[in-house]
């Protein structure tokens, strides 16, 4: 492997272009579930106001790193996390940190659409209210109204706010989520396959929904279609195994990837 | 004698399976594979054939042979009992069949004596009759079946028909029980409103049926229609309710909370079935330790704050049920709570919420159609309750809502109203029946309410 090299050629690619700052900065990351290794000593930044793809084949680790950004394997009994994951240079991992403040700033969006079973309002207004983002009734309505928007959401919903969420379509609430996310303001967005439960039509308005947000929030999304990653990200992380292949800008790992196991995935000879 | 016929069925059923699965491998040479059916479905098919009509036969026989035997001697003995009334004449009946076939006999006399030995004899021809029913339709069942089995007989079909058949006749047996149940409440309830009005008996206040005749002289035997009202009853067994409730649904539905998003996978391997052990008390246990603990420790509580605490409290009836259906609302918590999908709950958790907020936030209002309906089935199961009330409230109807004095509940009242010598058409005996179709009622009514409440919950999430 040639990650150090690899490194190098990127450090010198992206002081070229006048690179963004580094948002979130993973060092050595591993993680086991139990007795089983999941994840080996991944190294891998992302950058703000980029979105950064993470792909590679089923089982390869991408979306555990994922959860690792915002502590979500927390959640999991057994998992175990080493390593060491920084935001703005502050470990997440600290002791110190309170997980709900990180997850506030690293907020996330599943696979699955999976609003609350309560009114498109009250989905949105969630986090800010346990939060306590908004002193005023008024105030929580400004910020369910602009989260909506910049959800592309607002104007399909704004005469049926108080209506169930379950009740929209399946890119609806996807959107809907999104805008569930973004309602506490976050610095980060984490999604994980936030298409693959939508059609082609509900995944192509997600989509440039995404290159929207890039304006304002860094996004990292796992997805298992290339042309999805080729889309929408600026940078692409290739994983195997539980391994980092590859890393770097997206264009060129597209058409000149360095490992061969990244150029069989791309182009579909394996996974 | 007819044990021995039930007997001899069973052996010719076996008999007749090995028969006709050999029957079945013979007509293929012993080439399995060329039959329609399996060739144990060819024995099932001439063992039902062989046993089934005649075991049918049997059945009949015994349901309605006692009654045709009864009726031949009173015909027989009519002039004997041309004198007597409908009680004597089945007091004799009972003892003649007594004097025949064994069994306490309440004083001899030589009608009886004659009337025993006649029926001796027509029981005996009676018997007669059926081991020749059976064994000639066993013995046409199992050659007709016989003759049938070949290599493309479907003799699966015909199984699987009369197999569905008999299933069918379970559930008939099952619902019309229930029916049966049901109609002599209503009969018997009926025949009590027409002695006691029905709205006296739904809204008056004051109940002591064991005073019901108070007439004396031209009076005597009338119906004091005043003494009905069930209103006391009825408060009382809300007012347990009431308690149990506050004790079963918050400790409940927290250990529910617990066992499903707190306890760690081994706590909860223990803890949960631990906690359903609770329910596998017998309820007259919950009876006495309701009665001989916890009432006296209500009352020495209550003595040292000064309160006047009846030893028979409707508190430690209450408190003591409650405990008794925690089970009941834990377990059913557990499972709508454990249906709440995962995704919810990592939805929650992404966007910073705790494990509390999303419990109490997500978690709980999306199971709270399930919860609610968890509860509903717990009242309805406290309402229907009778042991521990009956050993730990007392039987005072009082009409209060002072959890510290002795109250009473509809259960409590048939219990009494029915223990004892009694006569069955008095007013007093019949109230019970009343008593219980108004407790049969609002059980279904709670019942169908939680289960219209979990199905329109079940359209959520599957």
């Amino acid at each position: 492997m040639n990650i150090m090299t690899e490194a190098g050629v990127e450090q010198k690619l992206s002081s070229a272009t006048n690179a963004p700052s580094i948002k979130m900065k993973g060092e050595k990351v591993s993680v086991h579930y139990g007795e089983k290794r999941a994840l080996f000593d991944v190294d891998l930044d992302v950058r703000e106001h980029q979105v950064t793809a993470l792909i590679g084949p089923s089982g390869c680790g991408k979306s555990t790193f994922l959860r690792c950004l915002n502590r979500m394997n927390d959640t999991i009994d057994i998992a175990r996390v080493s390593g060491k994951i920084t935001l703005d240079g502050e470990d997440v991992y600290d002791p110190k940190i309170d997980v709900v403040e990180l997850r506030a700033r690293v907020g996330m969006v599943f696979q699955k659409p999976n609003p609350f079973p309560k009114s498109i309002y009250e989905n949105v207004a969630y986090g800010p209210r346990i939060h306590g983002l908004a002193r005023t009734k008024a105030e929580l309505d400004g910020i369910v109204e602009s989260s909506l928007k910049k959800a592309g959401l607002f104007n399909e919903v704004k005469d049926r706010l108080l209506e169930s969420g379950t009740g929209l379509s399946g890119g609806q609430q996807q959107r809907l989520c999104i805008a569930r996310a973004i309602a506490v303001s976050p610095e980060v967005i984490l999604m994980d396959e936030p298409c693959s439960a939508l059609d082609p039509i509900a995944t192509a308005r997600v989509e440039e929904l995404i290159d929207e947000l890039r304006q304002n929030y860094t996004i990292v999304i796992v997805t298992h279609s290339m042309q999805q990653a080729a889309r929408v990200s600026q940078r692409t992380a290739m994983f195997h195994l539980g391994y980092l292949v590859e890393e770097g800008a997206t264009d060129k790992m597209f058409t000149n990837p360095d490992d061969k196991r990244t150029q069989d995935y791309i182009t579909g000879r394996f996974g | 004698m007819v044990g021995y016929l039930v007997v001899l069925l069973v052996v010719l059923a076996a008999a007749a399976y090995w028969l006709g699965r050999t029957r079945a491998i013979a007509s293929v040479n012993g080439d399995v594979a060329r039959l329609h059916s399996l060739p144990g479905q060819h024995g099932m098919f001439l063992a039902l054939f062989a046993a089934g009509p005649a075991l049918l036969a049997i059945v009949l026989w015994s349901l309605v042979t006692p009654g045709i035997e009864s009726s031949i001697i009173a015909d027989r003995f009519a002039s004997e009992l041309s004198g007597m009334g409908v009680p004597q004449v089945e007091a004799f009946i009972r003892d003649a069949r007594a004097m025949a076939f064994g069994g306490l006999v309440g004083f001899a006399d030589p009608t009886k004596e004659a009337a025993a030995a006649l029926y001796k004899s027509v029981h005996a021809t009676s018997t007669w009759i059926i081991w020749t029913v059976a064994l000639v339709l066993s013995a046409s069942g199992f050659y007709w079946a016989y003759s049938r089995i070949a290599q493309a007989y479907r003799a699966r079909h015909v199984v699987e028909r009369v197999l569905r058949a008999f299933l069918i006749a379970c559930s008939v047996v099952a619902i019309l029980t229930t029916i049966g149940i049901v109609l002599s409440l209503i009969f018997e309830s009926l025949r009590f409103f027409q002695q006691v009005p029905f709205y006296k008996f739904l809204f008056g206040t004051h109940w002591s049926p064991q005073s019901a005749f108070t007439g004396a002289g031209a009076e005597a035997g009338a119906v004091n229609e005043d003494i009905f009202g069930m209103v006391p009853l009825f408060a009382g067994t809300l007012l347990i309710t009431f308690i149990a409730m506050l004790v079963a649904a918050p400790i409940g539905l927290m250990a529910a909370i617990y066992l499903s998003d707190y306890a760690s996978k081994s706590v909860r391997a223990v803890a949960k079935p631990v906690l359903e052990i609770l329910a596998g008390i017998p309820t007259v246990v919950y009876g006495f330790f309701a009665a001989l603990t916890v009432a006296p420790y209500f009352r020495g509580i209550g003595e040292s704050l000064g309160l006047n605490v009846a030893s028979e409290s409707a508190l430690a009836a209450g408190v003591v049920m409650g405990i008794m259906i925690i089970p009941f609302v834990s377990s059913l918590s557990d499972d709508v709570i454990n249906a709440v999908p995962q995704s919810l709950r990592d939805g929650s958790a992404g966007l910073g919420a705790t494990k509390s907020e999303t419990i109490r936030k997500v978690v709980l209002p999306a199971a709270l159609p399930g919860i609610v309906s968890a509860i509903l089935l717990a009242v309805s199961r406290a309402i229907g309750e009778t042991m521990i009330v009956v050993m730990a409230a007392g039987l005072a109807a009082n009409l209060t809502a002072n959890p510290l004095e002795a109250v009473t509940t509809v259960t409590v009242q048939i219990v009494t109203l029915l223990v004892g010598d009694q006569e069955f058409d008095s007013a007093k005996t019949l109230a019970a029946f009343a008593l219980g179709l108004v407790l049969f009622c609002i059980t279904l009514t709670l019942n169908i309410v939680a289960l219209r409440v979990v199905q329109k919950y079940r359209e959520q999430y599957d």
